[in-house]
């Protein structure tokens, strides 16, 4: 029987988003685990159990242990963990809500995460977000759930300089949006003589 | 672009947003007591005025919510949006 490998939907993108310079840096992130959870009211009970506040701000995301929590809408979160396995913060977090009426569903191979650093990634991604993302209104703990390019994407604000973007796209449309990234570095992107 | 304010995320363009057809359709108090006719109407008997019409719009891009929302058919402008728990504004 085939041996089932673990690969990542980006590897054959390594090489070229190394060659970015710094002004637009794209950073692979690895796979961290992500539950999705559904929750009618946020009672105390709840922050509680998850030793995190769940944000009631729309678009927002707060630091939650290892991972974060984004609102994803009045009732729904994205919770993540870069230590935990999927099986362990789905369990952790089930445990939390259900009893409260809530739902918490492992969606850890939905999404890839990508960072953006550097002094021109808002010029890149205004080029496929009409998103303002000036820092005046899109500030570190500021989310979005938008489309880049013509991929949906959840874009989080990791400073408050406007210059670094955590970006989580569907795996399968993490290959279109990491040529789409590269094609709008492109302009800032020196080519090497000869 | 025209921008639609979604009730949760704020002014977001319009391609982010999925048209759901007429607000405020209430659902059978008795199903099961209907003629085919009349349930005929229920299923696809909407309203098409020319002007301001009450619609559901879902921010499919976004949050993917539901929410309802005062458009004009005629300039496609956005009078209002508003929670699918708010009463149904009167549309003068
Ligand atoms: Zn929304």
């Amino acid at each position: 029987m085939a041996e089932l490998l673990r690969t990542h939907p980006l590897e054959g993108w390594s090489t070229r988003v190394e060659r970015l310079p710094d002004t637009v840096r794209i950073t692979v992130e690895p796979y961290v685990a992500m539950v999705d959870v559904r929750l009618g009211a946020v009672p105390a009970e709840a922050s509680a159990a998850l030793g995190v506040d769940l944000p009631t701000t729309p678009n927002t995301w707060v630091p939650a242990g290892t991972g974060r929590a984004v609102w994803f809408g009045p009732d729904e979160w994205l919770l993540t963990s870069t230590t935990e396995a999927p099986e362990e913060l789905e369990a952790r977090v089930r445990a939390a809500v259900v009893p409260l009426g809530g739902s918490a569903t492992d969606v850890s191979a939905q999404r890839i995460g990508l960072r953006l650093t550097g002094a021109r990634v808002r010029d890149v991604l205004a080029k496929g977000c009409s998103i303002d993302l000036h820092p005046r209104v899109f500030g570190r703990g500021s989310s979005a759930q938008t489309t880049l390019g013509q991929a949906g994407v959840v874009l989080l604000a990791l400073s408050d300089a406007g210059d670094d973007h955590g970006v989580l796209v569907r795996s399968s449309l993490a290959g279109y949006l990491a040529d789409w990234l590269l094609d709008a570095a492109l302009e800032f992107t020196t080519t090497p003589a000869s | 672009m025209q921008l639609i304010a979604c009730p949760w995320c704020g002014p977001r363009e319009e391609v982010e947003f999925s048209y759901g057809g007429q607000a405020h359709v209430p659902y059978p108090d008795d199903p099961g007591a209907l003629s085919d006719e009349e349930w005929a109407h229920y299923v696809f008997f909407r309203a098409n005025p020319k002007g301001r019409f009450a619609e559901r719009w879902k921010h499919s891009a976004g949050c993917r919510r539901w929410f309802n929302a005062i458009r004009d058919t005629a300039t496609y402008r956005f009078e209002r949006v508003y929670r699918l728990d708010d009463p149904k504004p009167v549309i003068p």
